[in-house]
């Protein structure tokens, strides 16, 4: 393997990391505030299919990105009307917008489009571009940092540099605000909080909210910027996987950024070798697909450290009277 | 004091649900610019119009009863198995090395010997969650999610690379031998002078799963065993001080869930297909919530909603082969009753309690 292969596969590794990562913030809000969702990847899903249908009659990218937090936060009020204004169960809740994605967005992309439940492809200002960042062109002669500073780091779509971005804000606003440790707090303790005169409720769909709007931004940036529209079932699995590195991230930003950029590798070097050869002995590509699941399964088992998830996670808030 | 009347608890509050979900649906149908009452009548006529329909949707019912009672009995022990999926997978696996590689003659002797094969298989795919949940407390609902993937990740490996025979593109098995075919409705039917279509492919297994939905009940409410994962569901800790262990009432709940679901596999991989095909399950697995949601995790409650889902299945594609609404409409369905009937109980309930309260203190 050289170099130049190595670059590559990193390139894609932050590629695909990305929506990954952006889900992965999502789902690390709602449940540190004591919202489960495993409906990351249904919103994924309606965002994308919603970004790039109305990227694709707009001509615009950013009114499909609109479309997709649109969507996106549509399916979060639904989770939190269901799992804390009714105090629904919240995984019930999370499997009903998955299959509510998935089915809508075959069903409405066929009425609209009649192309078999897709959207048209999205050409020119319909998608996110790649921005050459400064001095990119001019490094390129430079040996070993060119190429990382060039086709590494620059290069990719505006939605990517916001996503690693998001790590240290999201670090920020969680561990350095006010409304960061009501937030922590109402995951761990709600009724300390709601003592305390902050309201719970108002929280919690704060942190659904949240979730929703960086829901929409990863599954717009499936449909329009790291592909050039909607296909069905595009999320892939995507959603589960960014629900796995939360828990191994054990529900923190910066270790966040590292379990997507693994699992990122993962699919990077799985979409790159069918089989891999690793001196005689051959990996299958199922291995380098189910990895992820399997290293979160390993994880959970506190084999090796131990996941504690927001001791408030899960359950509803009843308001004592 | 409840808060209101049995029969409201077991029929008004799904049954509003219900309609809440297809009113919805109904609405999504007008909104894709068709028919809802003509769609309707076509999937009714579709799946319950002819021996042909009924064919099939008693065939879909029957994966719907093996699924949806694999989530029941779990839920009783307050377990939330999403694995099914999974399970049926590895089920399926089960049902194909039975009927490959041992030699069974006739369906009476291959059926039972493909159902426990299906049951141990899909049972050993819940012993891994089942125990990390009893005994390190890792949650079962996102390790069974994991483990659906690691089982299509499993399946997907094995007929691609083992057991695809040598010289065929497809990724499946062989055929299985002719002696383990199973008898369909038609074969059973005939005999006693019923006219059944030959072409629908529910078979023998529709008489398993009701079968199943008996002994399910009489596990649940007739046993010990029983008593105790119901107990267990209620209150864990109210289990503990009563004496009951509550690893083995987990790992227990969670294997007897496994295996129904595996099960599941007889109808599908021995019954229809004859060999073991990628994606077997097509989603059954996770309609297998939906039916249990709705049939309140009794077994005769799973039996009418698995019946639902089974004519909404068959009446689904039908209207996906005469008009230009897409199968998915049926996910779109499954999704409403599960948020209905599920997370927004609440919604529903709270004003019938009201309601309910104030009709008793008038009288």
């Amino acid at each position: 393997m050289d170099f130049l292969t190595i670059i590559q596969i990193l390139d894609s590794t932050i590629r695909l990391a990305t929506p990954l990562l952006l889900a992965c913030l999502a789902g690390l809000y709602s449940e540190r505030a004591g919202v489960f969702d495993i409906g990351l990847e249904g919103k994924m899903l309606a965002a994308a299919f919603l970004s790039a249908a109305v990227a694709y009659v707009s001509g615009s990218v950013w009114l499909g990105l609109l479309a997709g937090i649109g969507a996106s936060v549509l399916l979060a009020m639904v989770h939190g009307l269901a799992s804390i204004t009714f105090r629904g169960n919240q995984l019930i809740s999370g499997v009903a917008i998955n299959f509510l994605a998935a089915g809508l967005t075959v069903l409405v992309a066929q009425s609209w489009f009649q192309q078999g439940g897709r959207t048209p492809s999205l050409m020119g200002g319909a998608r996110f571009e790649p921005i050459t960042l400064p001095f990119a062109d001019a490094l390129s002669g430079v040996p070993f940092l060119g190429p990382i500073y060039g086709d590494l780091i620059s290069g990719h779509s505006v939605l990517v540099y916001m996503a690693f971005a998001m790590v240290p804000i999201t670090w920020w606003v969680l561990f350095r605000t006010r409304f960061g440790l009501r937030l922590r707090a109402v995951g761990e303790n709600p009724a300390a909080v709601d003592t305390a005169g902050v309201s719970v409720t108002r929280l919690r769909y704060a942190a659904v909210l949240i979730c929703g709007v960086l829901c929409g931004v990863a599954g717009a940036y499936l449909a329009t910027g790291l592909q050039a529209g909607f296909v069905k079932d595009m999320t892939a699995g995507r959603g589960f996987i960014a629900l796995a590195a939360l828990i191994f991230a054990k529900w923190r930003p910066w270790n966040a950024l590292w379990a997507c950029l693994l699992f990122g590798l993962l699919q990077a070097i799985a979409l790159r070798y069918q089989n891999l050869d690793l001196g005689g002995i051959v990996i299958p590509v199922q291995v380098m697909d189910v990895l992820p699941y399997i290293l979160t399964v390993i994880f959970l088992a506190g084999f090796v450290g131990k996941a504690i998830p927001p001791r408030a996670g899960g359950e509803p808030y009843v308001k004592e009277r | 004091m409840d808060k209101m009347p049995r029969w409201a608890e077991v029929f008004l509050v799904p049954l509003i649900s219900l309609l809440l979900a297809a009113v919805l649906s109904a609405l999504v149908i007008l909104a894709i610019g068709e028919n809802p009452w003509a769609a309707v009548k076509m999937m009714v006529s579709g799946a319950l119009g002819s021996t042909y329909g009924w064919g099939y949707t008693l065939y879909y019912t029957t994966n719907f009863i093996f699924t949806g009672l694999a989530v029941a009995v779990a839920y009783h022990a307050r377990l939330f198995n999403i694995g099914g999926e999974g399970q049926a997978m590895l089920g399926g696996l089960g049902v194909a090395l039975a009927c490959l590689y041992l030699p069974l003659p006739h369906w009476l002797i291959a059926l039972p010997i493909a159902a426990v094969g299906a049951a141990l298989f899909g049972a050993a795919w819940a012993l891994i969650p089942a125990y990390l949940q009893a005994k390190r407390g890792s949650h079962i609902v996102i390790t069974t999610i994991m483990f659906n993937f690691i089982a299509a990740g499993l399946l997907n490996y094995l007929l691609v690379n083992l057991m695809r025979p040598v010289g065929s593109m497809d990724p499946a098995t062989d055929k299985f031998p002719e002696g383990t075919h199973l008898p369909t409705l038609h074969d059973l039917l005939a005999p006693i002078g019923i006219e059944f279509s030959k072409a629908a492919p529910a078979n023998v297994t529709f008489v398993v799963g009701l079968l199943a939905c008996l002994v399910v009940w009489l596990l649940l409410w007739r046993t010990r065993l029983g008593y105790e994962i119901r107990a267990f569901g209620h209150s864990e800790p109210a289990a503990v001080y009563a004496g009951i262990n509550p690893v083995k009432i987990t790992m227990i709940a969670m294997l007897i869930s496994g295996g129904l679901a595996g099960m599941m596999a007889v109808n599908n991989v021995m019954g229809e297909a004859e060999r073991l095909v990628m994606n077997a399950v097509e989603g059954a697995g996770f309609i297998g919530i939906a039916v249990a949601l709705m049939g309140r995790n009794h077994p005769f409650g799973v039996l009418i909603a698995a019946l639902l889902f089974g004519f909404l299945y068959q009446g689904g594609a039908e209207l996906a082969l005469w008009t230009s609404i897409p199968r998915e409409l049926i996910v779109v369905i499954q999704a409403l009753v599960i948020l209905f009937t599920g997370a927004l109980d609440h919604m529903v309930r709270m004003p019938l309690e009201r309601l309910f309260l104030a009709f008793r203190k008038g009288a």
